[in-house]
């Protein structure tokens, strides 16, 4: 019974509800649904086509989960996501045997831009909304100036692999977005940066006065969430064989926090699972798939996602829970007052 | 006069005066460098291409003053041009039935998100993000294409022109003046208006002394709500279509209009008049880049983002003055030593007057 409880109130129950559901909406739908099949030596299946296109997603929300834990933002995602591609893309164009140089380029395009969004942050002080908010209007400046404007095809193979290829038998992006997975995990779980993330989460100045050196923390998860989504623009910009410095990573930052919050961790700082937010991204884009294979006009997408979001904001919000919870307790506590007046008075 | 000079330092006019030098720095700039910039018709210009961006921005800057965000201005515009759209060439109405069912709409979606955002006690970001991917969900659920108005009231409306000295103001500009009248009346001569900025400074403090919390906040989203409406039916007109794809990214437009005017962010410190200065800068570099003709369309989102950030930089180092400003006495606080100016999180006090006393 106990262990019942603590499973009720685990920070994964939730959103692996909320997943299980939307896959047996699926399952319902269509039985095949989680069936695999191998095809020239490549899985195939609905599930891993889920998971290829989720792994972007989930790349950038891992660093965002980082950020949101201590009390920030990072909305500048998408526009690092369309630099980081632009950037791999112009060195490719020159030679297209440079694939190392290209991936570093991007890399070193998102740990700059993290950088930036750091210093402003941990050093200078500014709310993350607001120091995010240049890099995202500048970003695509930034990403269209090196494209001149153009959307630059991409045409090396062993870039194209990337996004593209496979690796015993499963995409290349699920792998890539695994071993993110693994190493944050590893970073944040079995070293002391995720109780120093949780503790600046909480409270920032308590954390400062027992001797943190919470400015250099908050500046590394910005690093941190800036690489991710250097990643995620490697990924995609392979994906879609191109760099469009406009469209690419467009409202990334938004399913980026979606996916946080689904996952449970909290929007004001320092309760955060990173566990929660692959279930969260996986379930934006089952979500998008389930719409689809339902035959849900793509048009209404964004208004099943629009609802999803609000249910679930509200299902986790304390204050809604306790305000849907009174009526059901005022069932029962007007009975036992109207038998205790009965008794007064008789 | 000395006065005059200590206003114009005040931590809390600062930003809004290096907002109007910026301004007029740029259009002076402009003047000298190209011929044919410095004339009525460019700065008129400024103001009927922009018409939809203030209004918007006007709505947007009341919301960031009571500490909160709102991210669906852009899709409710969007939104606000289908449904003109709909009810003039699908139902045939004319123009004076559609649009006030439009503002009354916007009015209501915006309180609906306020109603969630203050009863659930849910993030505004969250929840106007919601409202961004509804409102511009049901643009693409009622149609995919681009709808052409050709209701003869909408065009009417459309052409009517106001002769001001060389330039001339449409429809659009006019309304966003009036909008912009009202809102100033609004923010520093009402009771709500001084909520606002109660709320925004603390919502606690507000709270305590019996402000009315709930209604405002609501209220604000539904002023939001009607001015992205109405900002949206501007831009019909300005276009005389519907489409679900307009005003994409004119949240962000808006929120930098409102920051580069001087609003800060964290709510309860800003003038309205600043949002037409910033939308005005906003509309000088796209003008600057149009009359330069060698320049691409993506200066102007890096000069918008470098602005942006001098301009945060400058509120930063305001704020950081202010706080050592009250916290350097004895740690009596801001009473010791300035009553007046207690520091960059109290209510303003635009119109004279204790906020306290007038409520």
């Amino acid at each position: 019974m106990k262990r019942l409880h603590a499973l009720a109130r685990h920070q994964l129950l939730w959103p692996a509800l909320t997943l299980i559901l939307l896959i047996l909406l699926d399952v319902a739908h269509r039985a095949s649904f989680l069936s695999l099949t191998i095809l020239d030596g490549h899985l195939f299946g609905a599930p891993i086509d889920i998971l290829n296109r989720a792994a972007p997603l989930v790349i950038v929300s891992l660093g965002m989960t980082l950020v949101i834990a201590t009390r920030g933002i990072d909305i500048s995602v998408g526009a690092t996501v369309a630099m980081a591609g632009a950037a791999a893309a112009v060195i490719l164009e020159a030679d297209p045997s440079r694939v190392g140089m290209a991936l570093g380029a991007a890399l070193a395009v998102g740990l700059l831009a993290g950088m930036w969004n750091g210093l402003l942050v941990a050093f200078v002080g500014m709310q993350p909304i607001i120091a995010t908010l240049i890099l995202m209007v500048a970003g695509r400046g930034v990403a269209q100036l090196l494209t001149g404007g153009q959307i630059i095809p991409i045409g090396a193979e062993g870039y194209l692999r990337l996004g593209d290829g496979y690796l015993a038998m499963v995409p290349c992006s699920v792998w890539i977005a695994l071993v993110v997975s693994v190493v944050l995990t590893l970073l944040v779980n079995r070293t002391a940066l995720g109780l120093f993330v949780r503790a600046i989460g909480i409270n920032p100045v308590a954390t400062r006065l027992v001797g943190l050196r919470s400015s250099a923390i908050v500046f590394g998860v910005y690093v941190i969430c800036g690489l991710m989504a250097a990643v995620a623009g490697i990924i995609i910009s392979s994906n879609v064989r191109s760099a469009d410095g406009n469209n690419a990573g467009l409202l990334l930052e938004l399913d980026a926090i979606l996916a946080v919050t689904l996952g449970g961790t909290s929007l004001l700082g320092g309760r955060f699972s990173l566990g929660g937010t692959v279930l969260g991204a996986l379930i934006i884009q089952t979500l998008t798939y389930t719409t689809y294979s339902i035959g849900v006009p793509p048009e209404a997408t964004l208004v099943v996602k629009a609802v999803v979001v609000i249910v679930v904001s509200v299902i986790q919000s304390e204050a809604a829970r306790a305000m849907l919870l009174k009526p059901m307790k005022n069932l029962f506590s007007p009975a036992r007052q109207r038998a205790s007046t009965g008794t007064s008075t008789s | 006069m000395r006065k005059l000079t200590g206003r114009l330092a005040d931590p809390r006019t600062l930003p809004i005066v290096a907002t109007i030098v910026l301004f007029v720095a740029l259009f002076g700039f402009g003047s000298v460098m190209y011929t044919g910039f410095f004339s009525m018709q460019v700065l008129t210009g400024l103001l009927v291409d922009n018409a939809f961006l203030l209004v918007v921005a006007i709505g947007m800057t009341f919301v960031i003053l009571s500490g909160g965000i709102d991210l669906s201005v852009g899709a409710v515009v969007a939104l606000t041009t289908i449904l003109c759209a709909v009810g003039a060439e699908w139902l045939h109405w004319p123009i004076w039935i559609v649009v006030p069912i439009v503002l009354v709409f916007g009015t209501l979606y915006g309180a609906a998100m306020g109603v969630l955002i203050h009863f659930f006690r849910l993030q505004p970001f969250i929840i106007t993000l919601a409202g961004m991917f509804l409102a511009r969900g049901a643009c693409f659920l009622i149609t995919t294409q681009s709808i052409t108005i050709n209701e003869p009231t909408f065009h009417a409306v459309a052409s009517l022109s106001l002769p001001l000295g060389g330039g001339s103001l449409n429809a659009g500009a006019l309304i966003g003046i009036a909008a912009l009248v009202v809102a100033i009346f609004i923010a520093h001569f009402t009771r709500f208006g001084r909520n606002v900025y109660a709320i925004g400074g603390n919502e606690r403090s507000a709270l305590l002394m019996g402000l009315p919390v709930a209604r405002t906040k609501i209220a604000v989203y539904a002023l939001s709500g009607f001015c992205a409406a109405l900002g949206g039916v501007i831009f019909t007109l300005y276009v005389l279509s519907g489409y679900g794809l307009q005003a994409q990214g004119m949240e962000l437009d808006a929120i930098a209009a409102t920051v580069i005017g001087g609003t800060l962010l964290t709510g309860g410190v800003g003038y309205v008049i600043g949002s037409l200065f910033g939308v005005g800068i906003l509309g000088t570099i796209q003008t600057l880049i149009t009359f330069d003709g060698t320049l691409s369309s993506w200066w102007t989102r890096i000069v918008i983002g470098a602005l942006l950030c001098v301009f945060c930089l400058l509120q930063r180092m305001i704020e950081r003055q202010a706080g050592r400003r009250r916290t350097g006495g004895a740690g009596l606080g801001p009473r010791s030593k300035e009553p007046s100016n207690g520091g960059q999180r109290r209510p303003e006090q635009h119109g004279g007057g204790d906020p306290v006393t007038m409520v």
